[in-house]
């Protein structure tokens, strides 16, 4: 008799993992739209239905002209089934007679999601001093602390109304860093856009407070198509988080966003997001596309950019934040969390590109794969001939759970230029039995001893994320672990 | 001191790693507040002792039963084991690279708090025990932010081992050769937790290869475990005479 064989999961640990995903619920409120297709006829639709002004236009239907030569990118490690473009509907807003002009005029029933999301939009209820961005399927349904940011000169809406209030910078700007010809996903994002955030801050001002962008997929059969465009202009400083959650549904969802960032001399902007799209079932039914295209140009001399990126969620991720490197002294950062458990897959990294002098970058990634899921860090360091005496240091951890996971690092280099120092360090590890026996021996259930683990793991990323998010992104590591192990 | 009450009993225990015996018909009984040490040559069965009583998934029991404060606990997981009480002071202390040593007690003293039915202790309280016990144990305090046992020392692991003790305050602890690999200085400290502990109304089971520890924790029973079984079992006086005349003696009986 073999009396003392382990018990599985524990009643109260079926009832938690039976509530995983928290944010799978559907809200129930009357949208607008369109029917599923893709052509020049719906990009003129949306444009119109945005007021848009001509160019804006016209650089969409060049981009969906560009777009329909493409094929979509197959080099990640990465099983996607075929994508039917057609099948998808481009443009979904919650419907409303009037755009809102103040929270007292948004639906409550949308007020009601973000609350359910935990995300502040009363502005008396921001007691973190956070200032939020709702994108709701396609539209920004409102911004908060408006007036306390104009006061310091600092422009944060959403994309759709900047294109009308400040058209002259988004001329200047869109599509200068991230170009529509830049990869498939970018093109069709070009094309068909429909909301996102818009930052500027102008010169020497410091932001006086955290900005946040929240979007949220609610219709079924839609696409997210964001687009964030942040400007740092000269000796500025701005620190933006972005959070994303879906419901739960059958089929897969598609989410391809373009992010540019623009920092000018003496400028900062430090970006972070909190991604935990739906990741699909146990069996890897549904989930959401994130085919996403995130780059940063530190175009002033000393302006630095740094992603931080906790990427939990989506059935698949695509996303390599990059930083172009182009003013002199210019640095570069990287900091990312992916983990992935069940049938997840996530295909991330960065790309460092050095063009001026004295230009330094710093990657640190750490990825963690759980259950059947496989995670692969992709990495570039480019070095040009002119950049003289340019640094990077690159250090790559993964973290296996479990025998059935994969974990995989593409690091490569293209340096011409001989005085650059490099660094690299990579290491492979596993949450040991040996582990979970001394922190279960000490009384934590192995759910809490997995994302100890986990957590210390992950530190270094961790204490790069602000304060009231560091928080939230250990909670999120801890409710994506779960039925990790056992 | 309080009347004693039965906090372990041990009957005709049988366990076996990997389908080969390790532990063979053994008995013990242990009452509050004693200390016992288990003495033995190497391979006799101690450590795997030590894990069984903590649950450990190798260590399967194929006979015999153990009872802890009036219930049999062999079916019990890890951590319920720990909850009521159970402490595992590790041969070898394992490292949990970036958790910090503050955190990790934190969280596994409230889980043992809500197991029990107490409330979480406030910051200032736990901070105040910490470094209390950390003064006594002699770790510096920027230990406590380090890593779990990440690059510590051997004699650094297992004072930390008895900081984590005396933090808990189990009902019974089970020191698996804390005195291996410390040297003189290092010993006393550990013994003097050890010793604190015993104040504490807790009752302690010492692993131990040698008798030179037990000059500083003077043992209310001295036990000889061979081949799976006590086969000696006295006062003090039974380590000093194992010390002179090492096991051979009592193997042969």
């Amino acid at each position: 008799m073999e009396s003392n064989k382990r018990k599985k999961n524990a009643p109260e640990l079926e009832e938690f993992i039976d509530k995983k995903y928290q944010y799978g619920f559907v809200t129930d409120i009357e949208s607008e739209t369109l029917p599923p297709g893709l052509d020049e006829n719906v990009i003129r639709l949306i444009s119109e239905k945005k007021n848009e002004p001509e160019f804006l236009l016209e650089w969409r239907l060049k981009a969906f002209k560009f777009w329909q030569k493409l094929k979509p990118p197959m080099w990640g490690h990465l099983k996607i089934d075929d994508i039917n473009y057609q099948a998808i509907s481009y443009f979904s807003k919650p419907k409303q007679e009037n755009a809102p002009q103040s929270l007292e005029d948004v639906d409550p029933k949308l007020l009601d999601t973000y609350e359910k999301l935990g995300i502040p939009l009363h502005e008396r209820a921001a007691l973190a001093g956070v200032a939020v961005d709702a994108v709701f399927d396609s539209v920004s349904v409102t911004t908060t602390f408006k007036e306390k940011l104009a006061e310091a000169g600092v422009i944060f809406c959403p994309f759709s109304e900047a294109v009308r209030q400040y058209p002259d910078l988004i001329k200047k700007y869109l599509g200068k860093v991230v170009p529509y010809r830049d990869n498939f996903y970018a093109a069709l994002n070009a094309a068909v856009f429909t909301d996102g955030s818009f930052v500027y801050i102008p010169k020497g001002v410091r932001c006086p407070m955290e900005l946040s962008t929240y979007f949220r997929i609610n219709e079924a059969k839609t696409g997210q198509f964001e687009r964030t465009l942040i400007i740092a202009d000269e000796g500025s400083y701005v620190s933006y988080l972005e959070g994303c959650t879906a419901p739960m549904r059958d089929e897969n969802q598609l989410h391809a966003a373009v992010v540019e960032l623009i920092a000018h001399d003496d400028a900062e902007i430090k970006y972070s997001t909190v991604q935990n799209w739906y990741p699909g079932d146990e069996s890897g039914q549904g989930g959401i596309y994130n085919f996403v295209t995130k780059r940063g140009d530190c175009r002033g001399h000393n302006s630095k950019i740094s992603w931080t990126q906790i990427e939990t969620g989506s059935a698949i991720t695509w996303k390599y934040p990059s930083c172009i490197l182009r003013g002199d002294k210019s640095v570069g950062e990287f900091y990312s969390i992916a983990l992935t458990n069940n049938f997840q897959q996530a295909d991330t990294g960065t790309k460092m590109i050095h063009i001026g002098k004295n230009t330094k970058s710093k990657v640190i990634s750490k990825g963690i794969s759980a259950g059947h899921s496989q995670n692969s860090y992709r990495g570039l360091v480019a070095v040009s001939k002119n950049a003289e005496a340019s640094r990077n240091y690159t250090n790559c951890d993964s973290l296996l759970i479990g025998a059935d996971c994969g974990a995989h690092t593409f690091p490569s280099m293209e340096i011409h230029n001989s005085s650059t120092i490099l660094e690299h360090e990579a290491s492979a590890s596993k949450v040991s039995d040996e582990q979970l026996f001394y922190c279960k021996q000490r009384g934590i259930n192995e759910e809490d001893a997995v994302a100890l683990i986990v957590s210390g793991f992950c530190k270094e990323v961790l204490n790069e994320l602000p304060m009231e998010f560091a928080v939230e992104a250990r909670a999120l590591l801890a409710v994506n672990l779960e039925g990790a192990v056992g | 001191m309080s009347k004693s009450i039965e906090i372990l009993s041990i009957e005709n225990l049988g366990v076996s790693i990997a389908n080969k015996t390790i532990i063979n018909g053994l008995n013990l009984k242990v009452n509050s507040q004693e200390i016992h040490a288990i003495m033995g040559p190497n391979g006799s069965g101690k450590s795997t002792f030590a894990k069984t009583l903590a649950g450990h998934p190798e260590c399967l029991i194929s006979n015999g039963e153990i009872t802890y404060l009036g219930t049999n606990i062999n079916e019990l997981e890890i951590d319920e084991r720990a909850n009521k009480g159970i402490f595992l002071g590790f041969q070898y202390p394992i490292e949990i690279p970036g958790l910090s040593n503050t955190i990790f007690l934190k969280t596994a003293l409230n889980a043992q708090r809500k197991a029990q039915n107490k409330n979480a202790i406030t910051a200032a309280e736990f901070l105040k025990e910490l470094q209390d016990n950390a003064r006594l144990m002699g770790i510096d305090q920027s230990f406590l932010h380090r890593g779990v046992n990440e690059n510590f020392s051997g004699g650094e692991k297992k004072r930390n081992e008895i900081l984590q003790m005396l933090m808990l305050k189990p009902k019974l602890s089970i020191l698996d050769e804390t005195d291996s690999g410390l040297d003189i200085d290092a010993m006393k400290t550990v013994a003097n937790g050890v010793n604190h502990m015993r104040k504490n109304d807790s009752s302690i089971i010492l692993i131990t290869h040698y008798e030179r520890l037990l000059k500083y924790i003077k043992p209310d029973f001295v036990h000889v475990l061979s081949q799976g079984r006590i086969v000696e079992s006295g006062d003090s006086t039974l380590a000093s005479k194992l010390e002179e005349k090492g096991y051979e003696w009592l193997l042969k009986k």
